[in-house]
C-alpha cells in the first residue's frame, strides 16, 4: 500500500525532493563543464606544441638529450623483455601448433605476430610506464618548485625547451625501440624454438621471414611514431599541468602512466581498424 | 634609520583584481614602486602577495586593472616585447626554483645565454664568476643544487637573479626556511644588492627581522585589498591591532 503523505508535510517534502534534483543537476553540469574545459585545455596544450615545434630556435641540446635519455636507458629492459616475449610466445604456441599439424609454421606466426602486434604494443606499453611516469614526475615537480616559472622569466619558452623536445624525442625513438624489440624477440623464438627441438638459426630466420610481407611492417612502424608521440604528449601534458602542493607529483606520474597506457591500447585499435579497411 | 626614496615610479599598478574560480585573491590593489627603493609587502598568508609579484612578471595574468613596469602596460605586451622588460626583472623564488638537473655554473649562465646573447664565453664566464663573488660562494661552480644547503641555494638563486643586471628586483620571501643568522645575511645581501646595482626592490616577507633591515617603505594587504602604507617607523607605532600583531611579538608562558 503506498504511504499518504499528510498535507501539512507535502509542501516540505516538494520542497526537498526539488533541491536535491536541482543540487544534482547542478553537480552533474559543473562535473560536464570541468570535462569540457579540461578538454579545451588538452587541445590547447596540443596545439601549443605543434606551433612551437614548427617555430624557429629549435633545442636541438635538449633533443638529443632527450633522446638518450629515452632511448639508451630503456635499452636493456627493451631487450630482455622482447627475448621474453618471443620466447613464451614460441612455449605457448608451439602445442597448438602441433595439434594442427603445423609446427613448421612456427616461425613465420612467431615473427608475424611480434611484428604486426606484439612488439610494438609491449614496447609502446613499457615505455608508458617508464617514460610517461618520468616524464609526469619530473615536469611536475619542476612546476611544484617554481622552475618553470623561473624558466618563464628567463625568457625561456617552457614548451619549446621542455615539452618539444621530449615529446619529439619520443616520437622517434618508440619506434626505434620497437623494432629492437622485434628483433630480439625473433630472437628468443629460436630460442624458444631449440628448446624443444634443433632448428638452425639461418634455417629459422628464413622460416620466420618467409611469410612476412613488407606490407606487414608499414602500418606497424607508421602506429609506433603515434604511440610515441602519445607517450610524449600525455607524460608532458601531465606533468607541466600538475597542481602545486608535492602531492600532485605523484598524480601527475600516476595519471600519466594510466592515461598514456589506455591511450596506446585506443591508437592500437583505430590503427588495426584502418589498417583492416585498405588492406 | 629611515632610507630616502626618489619618487619616479618604476612600476605603476591600478586597481588589480585577480581572481581563482570563486576565490578573489587580489580585490582592488593600487602600488607604486619607486626608483631604488625597497618596497616591503606584508600581509597573512593567502592575501595574494605572491600572486601580486607574479602579475607583474606576467607568470599570471590579472583579470582586471593595469600593471606599468619601465613604462610598458605588462598585459597588453606582446611576447617579444614581455621578454625585453624581463630582461630588466630579477625574481628571487620561494623555493629557489634552481634547475636541479643543472650545475650551478650551468644554472648561472641560463638567463645569460637567454636574455644576452651577444655575450662571447669569456665575459659569461666572468659574469658567473663575478654574481658568485657577490654572494660569497665563489667555490662550488661544478656542484649540483642538491649538494647544497637551503642557505647556498637562496645565495645562489640570487645570484643567478642579479647576474643579468635586472632593474628590478622581485624577492617571494627570501628568508623563509632559513636560520636566523643565514637569514640576516640574505637580508643584507638584499641591501647590498640595492647599493650596488641601484635596484628597485619589491620584498614579499614574513619575517620581521628583515623588514626590518631592508623595508624603505612597506605596504600591508589584507584580504586582497592595500591595509596600510607608510614607513618602517610608521608600521612600529602604529596602535592597529592588527598592524601590531605583525610588529609586536608576544612570549608564550
Amino acid at each position: 500500500m503506498k504511504k499518504i503523505i499528510p498535507i501539512q508535510n507535502f509542501k516540505k517534502y516538494a520542497v526537498d525532493k526539488t533541491i536535491k534534483v536541482s543540487e544534482k543537476s547542478i553537480e552533474n553540469t559543473s562535473k560536464f563543464s570541468v570535462f569540457l574545459v579540461g578538454t579545451a585545455n588538452v587541445f590547447l596544450f596540443l596545439v601549443r606544441v605543434v606551433k612551437n615545434t614548427f617555430s624557429k630556435g629549435f633545442e636541438f641540446k635538449e633533443f638529443l638529450k632527450h633522446c638518450f635519455q629515452i632511448g639508451n636507458k630503456s635499452f636493456a629492459l627493451i631487450s630482455i623483455t622482447g627475448t621474453i616475449i618471443g620466447l613464451v610466445l614460441t612455449i605457448q604456441s608451439r602445442p597448438v601448433l602441433i595439434k594442427f599439424g603445423a609446427v613448421n609454421m612456427l616461425p613465420s606466426m612467431v615473427a608475424i605476430s611480434l611484428i604486426r602486434e606484439m612488439g610494438p604494443v609491449i614496447t609502446a606499453l613499457i615505455c608508458a610506464g617508464k617514460i610517461g611516469s618520468s616524464m609526469g614526475a619530473e615536469l611536475g615537480s619542476m612546476r611544484v618548485t617554481e622552475q618553470i616559472d623561473a624558466l618563464e622569466v628567463s625568457s625561456a619558452n617552457p614548451i619549446k625547451y621542455l615539452i618539444v623536445p621530449r615529446v619529439l624525442a619520443a616520437t622517434l625513438m618508440i619506434p626505434l625501440l620497437s623494432i629492437f624489440a622485434v628483433s630480439m624477440g625473433i630472437l628468443g623464438g629460436w630460442i624458444g624454438a631449440n628448446l624443444k627441438g634443433d632448428l638452425n638459426f639461418v634455417l629459422y630466420i628464413s622460416q620466420a621471414f618467409g611469410k612476412v610481407e613488407f606490407m606487414d611492417f608499414i602500418p606497424a612502424v607508421i602506429k609506433t611514431f603515434f604511440f610515441g608521440s602519445v607517450i610524449g604528449l600525455v607524460g608532458c601534458y601531465k606533468g607541466f599541468n600538475a597542481g602545486r602542493g608535492t602531492e600532485s607529483v605523484g598524480i601527475a606520474a600516476n595519471t600519466a602512466v594510466v592515461t598514456a597506457s589506455f591511450l596506446v591500447i585506443l591508437v592500437d585499435l583505430i590503427a588495426v581498424q584502418i589498417t583492416d579497411l585498405f588492406l | 634609520m629611515e632610507k630616502t626614496t626618489s619618487k619616479k615610479s618604476v612600476i605603476d599598478i591600478q586597481n588589480l583584481q585577480i581572481s581563482f574560480g570563486n576565490l578573489h585573491v587580489l580585490e582592488d590593489v593600487s602600488l607604486q614602486l619607486h626608483e631604488q627603493e625597497n618596497l616591503v609587502i606584508l600581509g597573512k598568508s593567502g592575501t595574494g602577495k605572491s600572486v601580486l609579484i607574479k602579475c607583474i612578471a606576467r607568470l599570471l595574468k590579472s583579470d582586471k586593472g593595469t600593471i606599468n613596469v619601465l613604462g610598458e602596460e605588462v598585459n597588453s605586451l606582446k611576447a617579444e616585447e614581455l621578454n625585453n622588460i624581463r630582461k630588466k626583472l630579477g625574481f628571487l623564488f620561494q623555493s629557489g626554483a634552481l634547475y636541479d638537473s643543472m650545475t650551478v655554473k650551468e644554472n648561472l649562465e641560463f638567463p645569460l645565454r637567454r636574455l644576452k646573447k651577444d655575450l662571447s664565453q669569456k665575459e659569461v664566464d666572468a659574469k658567473v664568476i663575478e654574481a658568485l663573488a657577490n654572494v660569497g660562494l665563489e667555490d662550488v661552480l661544478n656542484k649540483m643544487p642538491s649538494e647544497l644547503s637551503g642557505g647556498m641555494r637562496k645565495r645562489i638563486s640570487l645570484a643567478r637573479t642579479i647576474i643579468v643586471d635586472p632593474e628590478i628586483m622581485l624577492y617571494d620571501e627570501p628568508t623563509t626556511g632559513l636560520d636566523p643568522v643565514t637569514a640576516e645575511e640574505i637580508s643584507e645581501l638584499i641591501n647590498d644588492i640595492q647599493k650596488k646595482y641601484k635596484t628597485a626592490s619589491i620584498i614579499i616577507t614574513h619575517d620581521m627581522e628583515c623588514v626590518r633591515t631592508v623595508a624603505d617603505r612597506i605596504i600591508m594587504l589584507k584580504e586582497g585589498n592595500v591595509y596600510k602604507e607608510g614607513s618602517l617607523e610608521e608600521f612600529e607605532n602604529s596602535t592597529d591591532a592588527y598592524i601590531t600583531s605583525f610588529f609586536k611579538t608576544k612570549k608564550i608562558s
